[in-house]
């Protein structure tokens, strides 16, 4: 076995190690904090290079189990795999990690829970990195559920506010209805194959026995055993990754600060998502007869709902990181689109350029908004091309990779999505979808950068005050005037926005050099491929897809430069009706509140009223009937025992006082019974001489 | 039953009548020593002629005098009769034991008390049986009248005043 | 009716009178005074068995009256010192009112 497989659980450990001892700092030792967090992060950067080369040498299947529980005859085994999808994933999450890292030193300088915040993230990156390298199923849920709480812990890292409370509880209760499917999915998988391990020497759950039963298996509703799994297990994905109708939390995850929501709801954790269905794709793809599993199929319809059902509501949105909110959930829908449709490799393709291009434009916010001064409102921005120029370039840069301009890294991720909905033999509906979810993207992206970097600078001084006081404590400088962020935060941005440039390259199709690496093979350079398949004309009718939407958005937002803060959009004068709609996020959450929320109320009153009354009732009741019992204890007692002995003593007095009669004192009545005693012994002794 | 003894039963029983339910307490002392004198009768009736003479010396000289004297010494009223009850129990009691007694003597059986001949009780003989067979009694006897000589003197005294 | 039955007959009836007046009368001295009549009485039996009886000749009779006799006196007249004595203490000779052993 190879040095950095036995040693591949180093990699989530050193960060994990490194929160527990952040934990125990003292708020001033900042630069220790952050130091020990980096370092640990670095670390595992490199060794997740180490085990990325090692995969592109011998690419395989390797991993290492242990016994961890032993339970009668059984052992409960966990252990680490490092397969090429591992290994992506490792080098993805440590580098857009250290690189966040590296920017919230700058971004939370002025925050006084410097310590905590670098407490939080390194225990979220040792908890993410574990996710992906766990064997087990049972492991990955720990890992899963420690994400799950960095996340809660993250977004209401300033939880004096209450929208940041409100919106950290929302996202772990939405969460974990997803996770409930997970779980019973679990349970399902576990006692039908025996087993949670995923390669086990033949006998992990994701291994061909396994599989091949469970995919003859029939379950109800005409699903097979496999794809029952897989759908349950689709359910815990689509909570963490915010497919309709679990999406509601990931908008106000926002509260959180921008850090976070470049890190864990933009890259990562919500990419967990995607990974789990990655990871767990040969149970859910599994079918007896080839063709499409059922599993996959639901999959797939989701996510292209939800591409588009999002990207509806982001074209509406005025706040800058909302906008970029709601655009992740509809790539994470894309994501979903393509694992659905076209395998592992063209999802995960799509996740890790996401992963690159939308941290980045998050990071451009965040320098956005540090630089405003914290104000987040789109409309009170403008003109800040000229202003803060690093980061309007590389925000530029991610904002075309995310439209999908051509040659840019979303370009080739998401084309390879909608090629594989194209040919899709269940339906081409997903395909119509798809783009026009592409279309909506670019636009409503168009729109936002035109508001915030171009026409006129909209800010006020009130306006700057007025959110300086309520700022998201991210950075306020006093009145201070609108500037470039500093170095420590533009370099990060500097080199995400290379790799949002340039890391399509990897996979296009002239050199599908991704594919072939998570498929473990060899790809070659073959520029021919271009003319095949039907792959250029779908590239053309995407390009201009996206063109038009660019120039749609441009010919409403750009070409006139916005004068001021109060004017209206220009999509709203046109529809104002469908554009509150949208702008009210399709009132989802308020049809949330009206049922769910007002079930769980009525049932938590019902539950109260039964506490109070029955269950406390019958509670009272026996202890009153002990009470009672006690009573008719006491007054038997009383009545009973007591008089009787009373009586008892009194009848003994009696008699006593009627015998004292008898010694009366006088001598005669003495001598009486001394003659009573004569006469009665003289009869006795004269019958006795008879007898 | 000669004469004499019935006369003589009739005077002693009719002085211990009177004894017993006469009023006036010299009267009883006076009625007593006439059954006492009775009875010393039928002693000299019956041949004992020493505890006849006896009984008048002792009982009649000494015993009435002696009632007579402790009556004189003692005032009082004239008692009311006891309580009714007391009075029928006591007087049932006594006939009771009549009964019992005259039935014992009467159903027993004639086997002894024919009319023999009188025994002689010669004082020769009297005095030497005393002096010889009961010697040791009449000591005791002497011994126990001169207790209880001491012994009435002493307890018929007058309390000495207390020791200051 | 032998002259024996007709003594022991007498004495019976003395006894009883006897008795009775002690068991009856109010006055201490009058108790006393039947006392003597029952002790007569059993004087009198004595008297009768040694006349009509076996073995007259051992005077058993005659010795044991006499001592009888004596052994009265003695008792009589400590129990008048007695009646005495106890009229000094209570004023009173009212058997009915010497009651202090009362229980």
């Amino acid at each position: 076995m190879v040095w950095i497989v036995r040693n591949l659980w180093l990699i989530p450990a050193l960060p994990a190690a490194a929160a527990a001892v952040i934990a125990l700092f003292r708020q001033a030792q900042r630069r220790l904090a952050a130091g020990l967090a980096i370092g640990t992060m670095g670390l595992s950067f490199l060794m997740a290079l180490i085990a990325f080369a090692h995969m592109l040498a011998q690419p395989a299947t390797e991993y290492v189990n242990f016994g961890w529980l032993q339970f009668g005859s059984e052992w409960l085994k966990f252990g680490w795999v490092l397969d090429p999808l591992a290994a992506v994933m490792l080098v993805m999450v440590t580098l857009v990690g250290l690189l966040i890292f590296i920017f919230s030193i700058g971004y939370m300088e002025h925050d006084e829970n410097f310590t905590r915040f670098f407490c939080f993230l390194a225990l979220f990156a040792g908890a993410m990195l574990g996710l992906v390298i766990a064997n087990n199923l049972v492991l990955l849920f720990m890992c899963w559920e420690v994400v799950g709480l960095t996340s809660y812990l993250l977004i209401g890292f300033w939880y004096q506010r209450p929208a940041a409370a409100a919106a950290a509880k929302k996202a772990f209760i939405v969460t974990r209805v997803g996770d409930l499917g997970l779980f019973l999915g679990m349970l399902w998988l576990y006692s039908l194959s025996g087993t949670l391990v995923f390669y086990d020497n033949g006998g992990g759950c994701l291994e061909h026995a396994a599989i091949a039963a469970m995919a003859a298996h029939a379950a109800a509703l005409g699903l097979t055993a496999s794809s029952g799994i897989g759908l349950l297990i689709f359910c815990g994905a689509a909570g963490k990754s915010g497919q309709v109708p679990l999406h509601v939390w990931l908008p106000d995850a926002m509260e959180g600060p921008t850090p976070v929501s470049a890190l864990i709801h933009a890259a990562t954790m919500v990419a967990a998502g995607v990974f789990l269905v990655a990871r767990m794709y040969p149970l859910m793809a599994a079918t007896t007869n080839g063709g499409t599993s059922q599993a996959l199929e639901v999959v797939a319809w989701v996510g292209a709902i939800t591409a588009l059902f999002a990207a509806f509501i982001a074209v509406a949105q005025d706040d800058i990181k909302r906008i970029l909110a709601y655009s992740t959930v509809s790539q994470l829908g894309y994501m979903m689109l393509g694992l659905g449709v076209g395998g592992v490799a063209i999802g995960m393709f799509h996740l890790i350029t996401h992963a690159f291009f939308k941290s980045l434009l998050f990071l451009g916010a965040g320098s956005v908004i540090h630089g405003c001064n914290g104000e987040q409102d789109i409309h009170k921005m403008g003109g800040l091309r000229k202003l803060m120029p690093i980061t309007f370039a590389t925000y530029a840069a991610g904002m075309l990779a995310l439209c999908g301009v051509p040659l840019f890294a979303g370009f080739w991720s998401k084309d390879e999505i909608l090629h594989a909905a194209h040919g899709w033999n269940v339906s081409a509906v997903p395909y119509y979808l798809g783009a026009a979810g592409a279309l909506l993207t670019a636009f409503y992206m168009t729109r936002q950068v035109a508001y915030v970097f171009f026409g006129k600078q909209r800010e006020t001084s009130e306006a700057v005050a007025h959110d300086a006081a309520t700022a998201q404590g991210a950075g306020a400088h006093g009145a201070g005037e609108t500037h470039e962020s500093p170095a420590v935060m533009t370099v990060p941005l500097i080199i995400l926005g290379l790799f949002a440039t340039f890391l399509g390259f990897v996979g296009t199709p002239a050199w599908p050099w991704f594919q072939a690496f998570l498929e473990g093979q060899h790809a070659t350079l073959d520029f021919g491929a271009f003319a095949g398949n039907g792959i250029l004309p779908l590239m053309t009718i995407s390009s201009l897809i996206v063109f038009a939407g660019l120039g749609l958005a441009w010919w409403l937002y750009g070409r006139r430069p916005i004068e001021s803060a109060e004017a209206r959009d220009a999509l709203e004068q046109m529809m104002p009706g469908a554009f509150h709609v949208l702008a009210k996020r399709v009132y989802v959450d308020e049809l949330y509140g009206v049922t769910v929320v007002r079930l769980a109320e009525w049932s938590a009153r019902v539950m109260d009223w039964m506490d109070r009354w029955v269950w406390n009732g019958a509670v009272q009741a026996v202890a009153k009937i002990v009470a009672g019992v006690a009573w008719i204890d006491s007054s038997l007692d009383t009545a009973v025992i007591n008089s009787g002995f009373d009586g008892c003593c009194e009848g003994v007095e009696h008699g006593g006082r009627l015998v004292t009669r008898t010694q009366s004192g006088r001598v005669q009545s003495y001598l009486r019974v001394l003659g009573i005693a004569l006469i009665v012994l003289v009869l006795f002794l004269y019958w006795s001489r008879k007898g | 039953m000669t004469a004499p003894f019935v006369i003589l039963a009739v005077v002693t029983i009719g002085g211990a009548v009177a004894a017993m339910t006469l009023r006036k307490l010299v009267h009883c002392a006076l009625a007593l020593a006439v059954c006492f004198v009775g009875l010393a009768g039928l002693y000299l009736d019956l041949n004992a002629q020493f505890v006849g003479l006896v009984q008048v010396l002792v009982y009649v000289g000494a015993v009435v005098i002696l009632i007579v004297f402790a009556i004189l010494l003692t005032r009082h009223d004239e008692l009311p009769a006891q309580t009714n009850r007391t009075r029928v129990a006591g007087l049932g009691v006594s006939a009771v034991v009549f009964a019992l007694l005259a039935w014992a003597v009467t159903a027993g059986g004639a086997q002894m008390g024919a009319a023999v001949a009188a025994p002689e009780a010669a004082m020769k003989d009297i005095g030497g049986a005393l002096m010889q067979k009961y010697v040791l009694p009449l000591e005791v006897v002497g011994l126990l009248l001169t207790a209880a000589l001491i012994g009435a003197v002493v307890i018929a005294m007058e309390e000495k005043k207390k020791a200051r | 009716m032998t002259p024996l039955n007709g003594c022991l007959l007498v004495s019976a009836l003395l006894f009883s009178i006897g008795l009775g007046g002690a068991l009856t009368r109010r006055s201490a001295i009058l108790v006393l005074v039947g006392i003597e009549l029952m002790l007569n009485a059993a004087n009198l039996n004595f008297i009768a068995f040694w006349r009509y009886g076996p073995h007259p000749e051992a005077l058993t009779g005659v010795l044991f009256v006499t001592f009888s006799i004596a052994i009265a006196a003695a008792e009589a007249a400590v129990g008048l010192a007695l009646i005495q004595a106890v009229y000094r203490h209570a004023k009173t000779t009212d058997v009915n009112q010497l009651d202090t052993m009362k229980g």
